[in-house]
């Protein structure tokens, strides 16, 4: 309770709440007080107390009142931010009159604090809720209306909530979150933390059951982060969201930092720093627009193949372009997006997590129309190297996909894991051992190319055949090795004169696909110009792979 | 050959068409020949030759030698390993690092490489050896053949001073000016004064543009100076300058001559070469609209009478300047194959490089001055990784991540040496390819030329294909009425791509629009057995905003198949296509007419870039109900770039002209950066104090680097 109140204190979303929150312990009259606005936005329009309406007039004016929310200026009020009003962003993310609205007459029950008047009562709450279609496929949706009650979260607002994921699980359709809220309803009290437990435990039981996604567009901070947090992505918009467990000012107060609200949780710092949001979007619309479109390489639920669309580009054509893409010098980066796209269907790669830990490179694409999920080492940064951060990043996408039936195409030019203290102190062991469980674990179709190098424990961390791969390719410029030249040398030569002439005789003996190929380590050595085609072709045959692990409650994954 | 020569062009077009098909699918790169492919097998020349060059010339030069039977040895650095002409010649022999001075100037390894491999022969192409005198010399000493004229000719026409008094001599007529070396600025300025305003200053051993500068006062003068002469040495090792009357409004024509070691020489016709940029050819033609028979007469029989005087042998340009009444004035003789040499080929059928193997050889001309035609006409545009939007051309570097020349159409020429994935880096010349069209008349090959352009794919770098088609349907332009001010005079304010009119802009919404819908319509098209059932939308009417530059329009599309009526700013438009979202192309048809559109960019968020016209228009595409609450988003404030200077394009920095504390005045010069051999210098944009530098001389720095800090 204190960590939500506080958090919703130092947001500073309610100004006029602000300073009397901070003095919630002492007085009762506080939520009165803040509700004072509430009350003068709807004087004039106290019709839905009224009893000599009839019940279908009553039925209008209670619809009537839910769809304008915390009324007209607050909506401007919005709009000034520059954000949309929860309504106007289902009506975004969803197709045209797609869109079944549940619970619109909701209403919150607190009794305390004056909350019980009729103009502190907004029928729905503070949350829109319903299904719709996105590209005419079903999903559920929960939109955060600020307006109401700065959004807080009341035991109403997290029913509503509770009802559609319930639906949505039993039907076996994905949930979109849209997060816009200041945290508790602090009026309420328990009931309003009961609310956040329940979803998030709604959150984790349809964890891999169906896909549940967030996009964070205003505040999200205390308990409220977790749910989020719980579902498979976590989206942000650029400069108006905010995810955090205590806002500035507690830091101040606690570690004494002084830190803005954007640098503390904004969407640059959770895409580039923490690793916490996926992805960030300019604006409301450039958000919503592209959740549609990231929507569509999703299935609907466990029950579900990775989705098939049409598709324009050929999945036999050739893409000479990545016969000369890996440099002649072993030491030269290119770059692996490079490769994805001119393999991938339309050149279209959905990519998550673009800005942090950038040495590997996740995201969706589609080959000849089918969703697969690819993992790439990026060379272009860090050599590629795997590091905490990166095996975390990889080993989180690798298990969505292996949940959703996506298959997986991993492109590997590893070099090995970060040496150093600050790796090693982080715990690198552990939370390298994360990547490895996740690729191993996986029963989805997984397919592999080794562009180049392939060497140490990160060989066999990246898809190897070891761990089940189904389909291992080389290029020929692959080198699947114990390490490099230099290293191996100076320990298998160790103290002979002549290190160049060793070196020469290592790199012609491992700098190689051969050793990997002569031992089926690799199915074969391929033209890099002919990966697509091949690909595509192997995905067919895999689509009907079926493999199951042992029985167990659940795995142990080293968290 | 003779037998040949007298077929009507057209049939000796095509017959050269078949034989050129068949000969690139031998070759990495796909190009028809538009000259004789046929080749008589009896004259024995060489067995194997060694191109001294990289890029386009090489393949160029390596295809003839195909075609004559001759085995090739490519030369590269490494970084171009794995480049076309590498992989196209027999053998690849590497000579040394990227840079130039270090691989492909480097003489010692590319006389090494020649022993190595025994070639008999060396191609110099263009730049780089061709007109290196030092290198021809040390060839002969070895009895390697060099494929181009004796010493004697490269060093007498290298010289452009001595170049002048023997084209004096031999009664070419010259441009007035002083004849010595130039050493100081003022010495610059006071034979500036005497020959008077405006002059030309540039490097006596230079060629293409380099090291070459005009000034209309004092001051540019000493300016001038000062940059020829560092362009000069960095480009060919010799700083010294030259100064001459500089010609306002003139045509650069120039004659292509072929000479043979036996006193034989012949012009094969001019090139009109007058549309440049910074002394740089954009585009080219053969023959020249401007000339008339008995000019041309004079002009092919003077530039003999030059080539005879020095001996010359092998291909050879002799390049004049041509001012409005026709009187002509030599300007200096290239002793080299031109890059613009397919042209001529276009219209003699002549295959320039295998004449000038077999001179090299020994062998007589077969041709006689009345043989040489002039078939049709050709154009070539030079398609260079380039912004056209910053000075006509500021290099530009990338990975060219898609790549498609327009070689399935008729009568087009494409002479490159790179291909998709192929890397445009700072090291060398930022061209991409020649493309070269042909036609019956002028009007049919500017035509072709615009289809050509209108189906060249080139992603991953910027390029200037909108100029080029800018320039072949400027009316000026096609009218014929060119200078080599043209660049500067249509476009004064600077290249600003194609200017739409109403008409036009209906036909890029409406096209925008049809292509949105589709790609909208696509997005809910799930295939195989769905355990939910799919309930895609219905409608077949939208209602869409287009945002284009400051405009927004409503448009309206109503679809049936693949035909889409769209409504834009009241007007009906019909837009068909096939419609391939894969594709870069986008072939529609507008209201009937055929339009080749290309699709570069198109995301999620309704930002759609389409090229059209050649130019590349960004567009966003939003539902009419969106468009309105995007409005209500609020605009993200830019970077205020007026305080800060960064590189406007990848390169070396070779000065830097100011340091932190320093006021700088508007247009003062900050510093100067050398991408691809040419010295730009970047200047303030207003009066303020310098606050941070964050490069110095000798920093690689790339395309948007934040170089100068203002306060």
């Amino acid at each position: 309770m204190a960590a939500f109140t506080v958090a919703r204190s130092s947001c500073g979303l309610i100004t006029g709440l602000r300073t009397s929150l901070r003095g919630l312990a002492q007085t009762k009259h506080v939520a009165v007080a803040a509700s004072l606005p509430q009350t003068r936005v709807h004087r004039d329009s106290r019709w839905y107390s009224v009893s000599h309406l009839s019940v279908k007039e009553r039925i209008d004016n209670k619809r009537k009142a839910a769809l304008v929310g915390g009324g007209q200026k607050r909506i401007e009020a919005q709009h000034k931010k520059g954000k949309l009003t929860a309504r106007e962003r289902v009506e975004l993310l969803l197709d045209p009159e797609s869109f079944v609205e549940t619970d619109m007459f909701v209403e919150h029950r607190c009794a305390d604090f004056g909350m019980e008047q009729d103009g502190n009562k907004f029928p729905g709450d503070s949350v829109v809720t319903g299904r719709g279609r996105i590209n005419g496929r079903l999903v559920y949706v929960f939109s955060q209306d600020f307006t109401v009650f700065g959004g807080s979260l009341s035991g109403a607002h997290a029913q509503k909530i509770c009802k559609i994921m319930d639906q949505a699980m039993t039907v076996g359709a994905p949930v979109i979150g849209l997060n816009d809220s200041g945290g508790a309803r602090i009026q309420e009290g328990v009931e309003s933390l009961a609310g956040y437990a329940d979803i998030f435990l709604r959150n984790v039981l349809a964890s891999g059951v169906v896909p549940q996604i967030s996009l964070i567009m205003g505040p999200c901070a205390g308990g409220a982060v977790y749910s989020p947090a719980l579902t498979d992505f976590t989206f942000m918009v650029k400069d108006t969201s905010y995810l955090f467990i205590t806002g500035p000012d507690v830091v101040k107060s606690v570690t004494n930092e002084d830190v803005t609200q954007e640098e503390l949780g904004g969407a640059k710092t959770h895409t580039s720093v923490s690793g916490v949001a996926h992805r960030a979007f300019e604006n409301d619309i450039e958000a919503l627009l592209n959740l549609r479109e990231f929507f569509n390489f999703l299935p609907l639920s466990n029950q579900d193949a990775a989705p098939i669309m049409e598709c324009h580009d050929p999945s036999d054509r050739l893409v000479p372009s990545l016969d000369t893409i890996v440099p002649f010098e072993t030491t030269k980066a290119y770059d692996m997006l490079d490769i994805i796209q001119a393999i991938v269907d339309e050149r279209d790669f959905f990519e998550i997590m673009p800005n942090y830990a950038k040495n590997i490179v996740v995201g969706f694409a589609r080959m000849n129309g089918r969703t697969v999920g690819i993992v790439g080492n990026q060379p272009k940064v860090a050599s590629g190297c795997l590091d905490i951060n990166s095996s975390v990043k990889g080993a989180r996408f690798v298990r969505f996909c292996d949940a959703f039936n996506i298959p997986i195409i991993t492109f590997v030019d590893v070099p090995g894991f970060l040496p150093g203290t600050a790796q090693e102190y982080g715990g690198i062991i552990r939370h390298g051992a994360k990547l490895l469980y996740a690729f191993a674990e996986a029963t989805v179709p997984k397919i592999t190319i080794i562009t180049r190098k392939a060497y140490g424990g990160a060989y066999d961390v990246m898809s190897s055949k070891h761990l089940r791969g189904d389909i291992n390719y080389a290029w020929p410029t692959a080198e699947v090795a114990v390490m490099g030249a230099k290293g191996a040398v100076q320990i298998i030569f160790r103290g002979n004169e002549n290190q160049a002439e060793a070196e020469a005789e290592y790199v012609e003996k491992f700098a190689n696909p051969f050793p990997a190929a002569v031992r089926g380590f690799v199915d074969d050595i391929i033209e890099p110009s002919t990966t697509r085609r091949k690909i595509c072709r192997d995905l067919e045959v895999l689509a009907s792979k079926k493999q199951v692990n042992p029985w167990k409650k659940h795995a142990n994954i080293p968290l | 050959m003779a037998a040949h020569s007298l077929f009507p062009s057209v049939s000796r077009l095509f017959f050269a068409l078949k034989y050129g098909s068949l000969h690139s699918r031998c070759c990495a790169v796909h190009c028809r020949a538009h000259y004789s492919t046929a080749h008589s097998h009896s004259e024995k020349t060489f067995d194997k030759i060694l191109i001294a060059n990289r890029g386009e010339i090489a393949c160029r030069v390596i295809k003839t030698c195909k075609k004559m039977g001759i085995k090739t040895v490519a030369v590269h650095s490494d970084v171009d390993s794995t480049a076309v002409h590498a992989k196209m010649a027999d053998e690849a022999v590497c000579v040394g690092p990227a840079p130039t001075n270090k691989s492909y100037l480097n003489m010692d390894a590319i006389m090494d490489a020649i022993r190595l491999t025994g070639a008999q022969a060396v191609h110099p192409g263009y730049g780089f050896l061709s007109e290196n005198k030092e290198f021809a010399k040390r060839l002969a000493a070895e009895g390697v053949a060099f494929i181009g004229p004796d010493t004697h000719a490269i060093q007498a026409m290298g010289d452009k001073i001595e170049s002048k008094l023997i084209a004096k001599a031999a009664k070419v007529n010259t441009i007035p000016g002083f004849d010595g070396v130039v050493k100081t600025a003022e010495d610059a300025v006071k034979i500036s004064q005497e020959i008077g305003y405006p002059v030309m200053i540039k490097a006596s051993a230079g060629g293409g543009g380099k090291g070459m500068r005009i000034a209309w006062n004092d001051e540019e003068t000493r300016e001038g100076f000062r940059f020829s002469s560092q362009e000069a040495a960095s480009s060919f090792g010799d700083d010294r300058l030259l100064i001459e009357k500089y010609i306002d409004n003139p045509r650069h024509i120039e004659i292509q001559v072929l000479a043979d070691k036996h006193g034989n020489a012949l012009w094969l016709n001019e090139r009109e070469c007058s549309i440049q940029r910074r002394n740089q050819k954009v585009v080219e033609e053969a023959p020249s609209t401007f000339l008339d028979p008995s000019t041309r007469r004079a002009m092919g029989e003077q530039a003999v009478q030059l080539a005879k005087a020095v001996q010359y042998s092998s291909a050879g340009t002799v390049e004049f300047l041509v001012d409005s009444k026709r009187n002509f004035y030599f300007l200096e003789m290239n002793t080299r194959l031109q890059v613009e040499h397919p042209i001529t080929e276009c219209i003699t059928g002549l295959d320039l490089v295998e004449q000038m193997i077999r001179v090299a050889k020994g062998y007589k001309l077969q041709q006689q001055q009345e043989d040489i035609p002039i078939n049709g006409w050709a154009i070539e545009s030079r398609v260079y990784a380039e912004d056209p939007y910053k000075s006509f051309g500021l290099p530009s570097i990338g990975r060219l991540s898609q790549y498609q020349e327009p070689v399935n159409l008729h009568n087009v020429r494409v002479d490159s040496g790179i291909q998709e994935g192929s890397d445009i880096s700072i090291y060398y010349d930022p061209m991409i390819s020649k493309l070269v069209t042909y036609g019956a008349t002028r009007a049919e090959a500017l035509a072709k030329m615009e289809d050509a352009l209108d189906n060249y794919v080139i992603r991953g770098v910027t390029h200037n294909i909108p100029l080029l088609r800018e320039i072949i349907t400027n009316s000026r332009f096609v009218s014929g009425d060119i200078s080599t001010n043209f660049l500067p005079e249509e476009y004064p304010e600077g290249f600003k791509g194609h200017q739409l009119d109403s008409a036009g802009r209906r036909e890029l919404l409406a096209s925008v629009a049809a292509l949105y819908i589709t790609a909208q319509l696509r997005s809910q098209k799930f295939l195989g057995d769905l355990r939910v059932a799919s309930a895609p939308m219905k409608s077949s009417r939208w209602e869409l905003c287009v945002e284009l530059g400051d405009g927004h329009h409503d448009v309206e599309v109503t679809r049936s198949g693949s035909v889409y009526s769209v409504v834009v700013d009241g007007e009906e438009v019909e837009v068909v296509g096939e419609w391939n979202l894969a594709s870069a192309l986008l072939p529609l048809t507008i209201n009937g007419k055929n339009r080749m559109l290309q699709c570069l960019h198109r995301d999620a968020s309704g930002r759609i870039v389409l090229q059209y016209l050649g130019t590349s228009f960004q567009m966003r595409v939003l539902s009419r109900s969106t468009a309105a609450l995007n409005s209500l988003m609020p605009e993200k404030v830019p970077e205020d770039t007026s305080s800060i200077l960064r590189s406007p394009m990848p390169g070396t920095m070779v000065a830097v002209s100011v340091k932190p504390g320093d006021t700088v005045a508007e247009g003062q010069e900050i510093c100067v950066i050398e991408a691809m051999k040419m010295q730009n210098s970047l200047t303030a944009v207003k009066q303020a104090k310098v606050k941070t530098v964050h490069c110095k001389p000798g920093d690689t720095v790339g395309e948007g680097d934040l170089l100068v800090e203002l306060e």
